[in-house]
């Protein structure tokens, strides 16, 4: 069996800030393998983000990586110099962001921003850095490409630049496409589209994706399997379709009771109460603990491990208690 | 020569120039130009204290000694006249015209500015032509002009660069004020029926006044650079009154031999922006903590 | 083509402010005590020749009527007559201005080479000792007073060393760009500070966006990233902040003019001044301002042709 493509073994980011020392990321591992598309799951603020970040070298100033191993093909790469680093993980892996507009440069033009990879980084020259920009362009669905060629950001619509920004992505040949909620700033029919493109890529093109959102509608369409993290941590981990229909941590499920489900007939919208815990503080015991439905004493005293439970990943001190949940939270009313 | 007149200043979550301290009301940067600019001022303040020499009458026998010389720290120049005396009185002209020559354009422009970005409309409009005409000749230039227009002096002087100063504190102000009557307190004193003049003297005013004050820092300076080139062409403080431009100006024949009588003069003009332009940064830095 | 219809429809705004300059050039020569004719006159001022002046500018006319007949004249290219050099003002300035404009872009292209390789160094290393040090160009750089600058390059690099002419602006193609050397570099000492904390600052407001980050991570060389995105991007802003100081620093040219004995329009105001030569003066304070008005449009349409986000309409 060969190496996965990505893994990711205790990765920890800080945040060196005047007043405090951010804790960012803790200790997380991930795994992906080439060709397979899987989901990263969390709120604003989880690190999951940066996570994407640390993975291409191109963490903001001033967080760092302060510990942990990343392996590309088997191979240690983090020990690296940074610029050797950098040029390994931008070989295997490409990032989209949120923000198309932004992330474009407004003043140059989107086809040479497409060609730019294939010109600079895989030594092509001018005239077929060309052809793969406007093939790339037509490949991630945009339409009259030659054209559309010289146009500038801020003359396209965002879901045309989303899908320029992932012809970006795909210009410079990688195995995994690294999307940081790429499709938060777009508006649903846009958003399917672009999800559709990125399905349609991934199967045809046989590059895999790492899908950070928030929001669970999105990462059920186009991933496998699925990572959730809260607080810098993962908390639970498995194959999709387990963790939508068991969830095994109550992290994960009160996300989906948040999910409105038009087939299911609720009284109210449930949110989850609370605030997510500050990151510059040690925090003792479970950091979901104060918003837990499900929380008892001992949560609060010792911080649970990430365990293997048949396939898939937990770190909750209730798993046994996981099938009764639904009836628990029904019988306590609204929690 | 005003050159600066209207960059935007830095963006401030830089920490002050070569020490890492710009937090708090007193930072390196600040306390340094204080410093700095304080030292000069006391010198031009104290120079009959600090020498004894007159840096007017002639001494023609005394004359061209080197630095260093016995009872001349910075030597005499091509009239036998103590240099370090001359620097110092000169300094006073200087400085004090530098300093109250800002007063005027500072006080007529944020005015007008303050005026122009509040009520808007037609008058608005024209003092923005006004201003733009204005803008339109180079400073040193229309101070000349006028300068020469008026006849030599320190009233003329005064005149034109009030003329031709104000434009920019006109511009800055009004820009502050184009924000700031966005802003909910000035919202809240319109609504509560206050007169306009009791508005913009007591609400709006000190909320805009503090860009108009850090460019004044450095108008100092230009106004002062002014002043000195002015000297330097014959066109300034008329002789034989001090002055670090004339000095410039009459060491320049004797470069050659006597580069001190040029230099020293130059440096004092130097120094002086150096410390304005740590008070200004400082400034800056101490806003934004 | 947009550029063309732009510069024109830019300079019929402008009129009302040409028109502006040409007003305070005209009220210029009133504010001197005496008669207007007397003054031009200078030295040749007789009674009769007073009286035939006074005619020719209509003097004895509404002050408004004067104004229209400037104005005509003006607009016909008579800067009026020069009685100290016995030649048409117009004339005169046609031999300086040359020199002037020489001088103009000798400074911008000496600031921009010191300036953006500072800048850009700083920004892409900050807090680093080259970004503390370049850092403290613009405090040290503010109250550089330009002629004082001159003097020192002429003791440094004329007088001792022997590198460059130190006067005049030569005879041939070469020896003016060897004379105008060092005066274009004393411009760009004053002109580089300002331009060196705009242009670091932009950088490293460029350098914090997302898009750099996307650059970054097609694994295209750091140089390439800093120069061909980040530059692009910063100079755009600072474009505009050199354009304003170079209209303000047209002043300068005066000064560094008289200083490198260098025949342009400065040398020439000031030589008028001191010989009292009015209608010289009132002519290049009025070329002053046109130039200024010129080098804001240029910086405009400049700024328009790097950043496709302005709308040239």
């Amino acid at each position: 069996m060969t190496a996965p493509l990505l893994e990711v073994h205790d990765l920890n980011v800080d945040i060196p800030m005047p007043h405090a020392r951010l804790h960012a990321v803790r200790g997380i591992s991930l795994s992906i393998g080439g060709g397979e598309a899987v989901g990263l799951v969390g709120e604003s603020g989880s690190g999951k983000s940066l996570t994407l970040r640390a993975l291409l070298g191109l963490l903001p100033r001033p967080a760092r990586i302060a510990s942990g191993t990343i392996l590309i093909d088997g191979q240690d790469v983090t020990g690296l110099p940074a610029h050797r680093l950098r040029h390994l993980l931008t070989d295997t892996m490409s990032m989209v962001f949120q923000d198309s507009l932004t992330a474009l440069n407004p003043v140059m033009r989107v086809g040479d921003q497409i060609a730019e990879g294939p010109r600079r980084k895989l030594g092509r020259s001018r005239a077929a850095a060309h052809a793969t920009a406007v093939e790339l362009m037509a490949k991630v669905g945009i339409p009259d490409p030659e054209r559309r060629y010289a146009h500038y950001p801020h003359e396209l619509s965002g879901g045309m630049r989303q899908r320029i920004c992932i012809a970006i992505a795909l210009s410079t040949e990688p195995r995994l496409i690294l999307a940081d909620e790429p499709t938060t700033a777009l508006d649903v029919t846009i958003q399917a589209r672009v999800l559709d493109v990125l399905g349609r890529l991934r199967r045809e093109e046989h590059v895999g994706l790492l899908l950070v959102s928030h929001d669970l509608a999105v990462v059920g369409q186009t991933c496998s399997r699925l990572y959730v993290m809260y607080a810098g941590k993962v908390v639970e981990s498995g194959q999709l379709v387990d963790l939508v229909t068991e969830p095994r941590h109550p992290y994960t499920f009160s996300l989906l009771r948040s999910v409105p489900d038009p087939d299911r007939r609720v009284d109210r919208l449930l949110s989850i109460p609370g605030q997510p815990p500050d990151l510059s503080t040690t925090v003792v015991g479970c950091s979901f603990a104060p918003r837990c439905p499900f929380v008892v004493d001992a949560c609060r005293e010792r911080e649970p491990e990430l365990l293997d439970i048949g396939g898939r990943d937990s770190a909750c001190l209730r798993i046994d208690t996981a099938e009764h949940w639904t009836d628990m939270v029904a019988a306590e009313g609204v929690r | 020569m005003t050159a600066m007149a209207l960059d935007p200043l830095e963006p401030a979550e830089e920490s002050s120039v070569v020490v890492r301290s710009s937090r708090g009301r007193w930072n390196a940067t600040l306390i340094s130009g204080l410093v700095l600019f304080g030292l000069i001022v006391l010198a031009a303040v104290c120079a009959p204290l600090l020498t004894s020499y007159d840096p007017i009458v002639q001494n023609l026998g005394q004359a061209f000694l080197a630095p260093g010389s016995p009872g001349h720290l910075l030597g005499t120049d091509s009239f036998g006249r103590d240099v370090l005396a001359r620097l110092l009185y000169g300094g006073r002209t200087d400085l004090e015209v530098g300093v109250f020559a800002v007063v005027s354009p500072f006080v007529i422009g944020s005015v007008v500015g303050l005026v122009a970005g509040w009520f808007g409309g037609w008058l608005d409009t024209i003092i923005g032509r006004i201003v733009d005409i204005v803008i339109a000749f180079p400073f040193l230039v229309l101070v000349i002009a006028l300068v020469f227009a008026m006849g030599p002096g320190t009233t003329s002087i005064y005149t034109a660069i009030t003329l031709v100063g104000w434009v920019a504190y006109c511009r800055i102000v009004r820009g502050q004020v184009l924000v700031a009557k966005e802003q909910e307190y000035a919202m809240a004193a319109r609504a509560s029926g206050l007169p306009t003049w009791r508005i913009l003297l007591r609400h709006l005013l000190p909320n805009v006044i503090l860009q108009a004050f850090v460019y004044s820092m450095s108008d100092i300076v230009l106004t002062l650079l002014a002043i000195v080139t002015l000297g330097f062409l014959g066109l300034g403080v008329p002789p034989p009154n001090p002055d670090w431009g004339t000095m410039i100006q009459d060491g320049q024949q004797f470069i050659l031999t006597k580069w001190y009588l040029t230099t020293i003069p130059g440096i004092a003009v130097v120094l002086v922006g150096i410390a304005l332009a740590l008070i200004a940064d400082g400034i800056v830095d101490r806003t934004n903590r | 083509m947009r550029y063309v219809v732009y510069i024109l429809r830019r300079l019929v705004s402008l009129i009302p402010v040409l028109l502006g300059i040409s007003l305070i050039v005209f009220f210029l020569i009133r504010l001197i005590p005496g008669d207007p004719a007397a003054t031009l006159l200078g030295t040749h001022a007789t009674p009769t020749a007073i009286r035939e002046l006074r005619d020719q500018l209509g003097l004895n006319r509404p002050l408004w009527s004067q104004y229209l007949t400037f104005l005509g004249r003006l607009i016909h290219g008579n800067l009026g007559f020069s009685y100290f050099y016995d030649v048409s003002v117009t004339s005169l300035i046609g031999t300086s201005l040359p020199v002037t404009l020489w001088l103009l872009v000798a400074g911008v292209v000496c600031t921009i080479v010191i300036a953006v390789p500072l800048a850009v160094l700083a920004a892409a290393r900050r807090g680093g000792i080259a970004d503390n040090i370049i850092r403290a160009v613009p405090v040290a750089g503010l109250g550089l007073p330009v002629f004082w600058v001159g003097i020192m390059l002429i003791l440094i690099f004329g007088l001792k060393l022997h590198w460059v002419p130190v006067a005049g602006f030569g005879n041939s193609f070469p020896q003016h760009v060897r004379s105008i050397i060092l005066p274009g570099i004393t411009i760009a000492l004053t002109l580089a500070p300002i331009l060196i904390r705009s242009l670091r600052a932009s950088m490293i407001e460029v350098l914090g966006s997302d898009f750099i980050v996307t650059a970054q991570a097609k694994g295209i060389s750091t140089a390439r990233v800093v120069l061909g995105h980040a530059l692009r991007n910063a100079a755009i802003s600072s474009v505009t902040v050199l354009g304003v100081n170079i209209a303000y620093l047209t002043g300068s040219t005066l000064v560094v003019e008289r200083v490198y004995s260098l025949p342009g329009i400065g040398q020439q105001m000031i030589n008028s001044i001191l010989s009292r030569d009015f209608p010289t003066v009132q002519g290049i304070t009025l070329v002053f301002a046109i130039l200024v008005v010129i080098v804001n449009l240029l910086t405009d349409v400049t700024h328009a042709a790097l950043d496709p986000r302005v709308k040239l309409a």
